[in-house]
């Protein structure tokens, strides 16, 4: 075992300071650690994406960061996108055009199509395809994944518009 | 899978990073993006009792663009290179062949420093640096030096860097002419089963200058000076694209491996040099 660290984390903006061993991935701090299970571990192999998370503005497989490497960074899960009583657009679009069917892949997919469309709020089709690319779907087959985002585009985008 | 424990430092700069290189030899090493190095470390295929973030060095962030070259820094991401509008205008291969590297999430992470200091064969670039005749800036406890792409590469996971050394940046003469990067990969996020980078000068409806380079068709990068050869003082026709592949194929060393049987892999270098040259030609 080597030495423990001191690591401080923002996640979902709450501040979080423990000890842990630098090697401990960055996706097992945030499940078994911080109690935060949104993010998945499908593969462990960093091909899947259903660990996906923010951090410091970067969409991140959280399975292949150390926590060492992600001390001092700022982390947005699935858990800080919106909860059962905010939904965000783009998990109320998931719902509504069934983006979704097991499920597992969903935290993964929402968390990196939100930094999709903070990058390119008016994506194509074909954006979209190549933008999630990094998440892997064993159910749905993608069509109504790139569905959901398109319609929580639409609805972003109309909500922007009416604020202004 | 949880990597073997080791100890982890956060150098603020080279100097830093420099003298714990020294002070543990071989069981140090950097760490970039850690997209090559942490899935080896949790395959337990690297052990790295002391790993070395370099993150907070600095100074290894910049693309810079003057009269006649590019410097990109070590810790450049994938992401970064194509983001850049300036860099895309003088060198559009790099966009061109960074956007056919891994996924989104690996680009944000994945350094041009890691990549083509990574010594895997399936990396990209590599064989893109070759094809620009990059050079690398390596510096080290002795002080810094250059070396060329072309002569970097010694076998898998083998280069030219020593172990005390650090891939600062990266230094590429401003490309001319066409160009184009193309991959065949079994889908996305997979290293290639062939990959070519071209660059080629058009003067007149006659090849001027043409640079062919191959990834993960040899256990190192093939820079082919002999297929760009073939082109010079042609028309690009199917007869000198026919040579240049010829000679190609006389350049690169595949093996079998679960992208396929030799025969394969060397049908597919082919058909991937012919479509890349092809491409190149159009827009030069
Ligand atoms: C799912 C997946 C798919 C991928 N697909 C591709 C692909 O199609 N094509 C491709 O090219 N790559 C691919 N990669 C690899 C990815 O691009 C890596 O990020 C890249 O190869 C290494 O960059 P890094 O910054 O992550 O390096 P690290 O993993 O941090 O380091 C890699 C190696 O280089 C050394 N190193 C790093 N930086 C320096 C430096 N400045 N000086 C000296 N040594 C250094 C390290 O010690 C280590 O040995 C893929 C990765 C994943 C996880
Ligand atoms: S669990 Fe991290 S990419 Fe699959
Ligand atoms: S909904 Fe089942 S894996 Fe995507």
């Amino acid at each position: 075992m080597s030495k423990k660290m001191h690591i401080k984390l923002k996640v979902n903006g709450k501040d979080e300071e423990f000890l842990a061993e630098p090697r401990e991935l960055l996706i097992y701090t945030l499940r078994e650690r911080l109690n935060i299970t949104g993010p998945h571990i499908g593969c462990d192999t960093s091909h899947c994406g259903a660990c996906t998370v923010t951090i410091n503005g970067k969409s991140v497989k959280s399975c292949t960061m150390f926590v060492a490497q992600a001390d001092g960074g700022d982390i947005t899960t699935i858990e800080g996108i919106g909860g059962p009583d905010d939904l965000h657009p783009l998990q109320e679009a998931f719902k509504e055009h069934h983006g979704l069917q097991c499920g597992f892949c969903t935290p993964g997919m929402i968390t990196r199509a939100a930094k999709l469309l903070e990058e390119n709020p008016n994506p194509t089709e074909e954006e979209i395809r190549f933008g999630m690319a990094g998440n892997i779907c064993r159910c749905t087959g993608y069509q109504n994944i790139v569905k959901s985002i398109q319609a929580a585009a639409a609805e972003m985008n109309a909500a922007k518009e009416a604020a202004e | 899978m949880i990597p073997a424990a080791f100890e982890y430092y956060r150098p603020k700069d080279m100097a830093g990073v420099l003298s714990l290189l020294e002070q543990h030899g071989d069981d140090a090493r950097v760490m970039a993006g850690g997209h090559s190095l942490i899935p080896m470390m949790k395959l337990r295929m690297a052990e790295v009792p002391h790993l070395i973030d370099l993150q907070d060095v600095g100074g290894m962030s910049d693309i810079d663009i003057d009269a006649d070259s590019i410097r990109i820094g070590a810790m450049v991401t994938q992401a970064d290179i194509i983001d850049h509008a300036d860099l895309a205008d003088v060198a559009p291969i790099l966009r061109e062949a960074a956007l056919q590297i891994a996924d989104p999430q690996v680009r944000y992470m994945g350094t041009v420093g890691g990549n083509v200091a990574n010594g895997d064969p399936g990396n990209d670039m590599p064989g893109l640096m070759q094809c620009l005749d990059a050079q690398f800036t390596l510096v080290g406890s002795g002080g810094e030096r250059s070396v060329r792409a072309r002569a970097f590469y010694e076998a898998a996971y083998m280069t030219a860097r020593e172990d005390d050394e650090v891939l600062t940046a990266v230094k590429i003469p401003l490309p001319e002419g066409g160009y184009a990067y193309e991959k065949q990969k079994r889908k996305i996020g997979d290293y290639a089963t062939a990959a070519a980078a071209v660059q080629i000068v058009n003067d007149g409806g006659t090849c001027a200058a043409a640079s062919i380079a191959m990834t993960n068709l040899s256990d190192t990068p093939i820079y082919s000076e002999a297929a760009g050869a073939a082109l010079v003082g042609t028309s690009v026709d199917d007869a000198a694209i026919k040579t240049a592949v010829a000679a190609m194929l006389g350049d690169i060393d595949p093996s079998e491996d679960n992208r396929g049987p030799v025969a394969f892999k060397k049908h597919v270098a082919g058909v991937i040099l012919r479509r890349t040259i092809e491409r190149a030609w159009s827009r030069a």
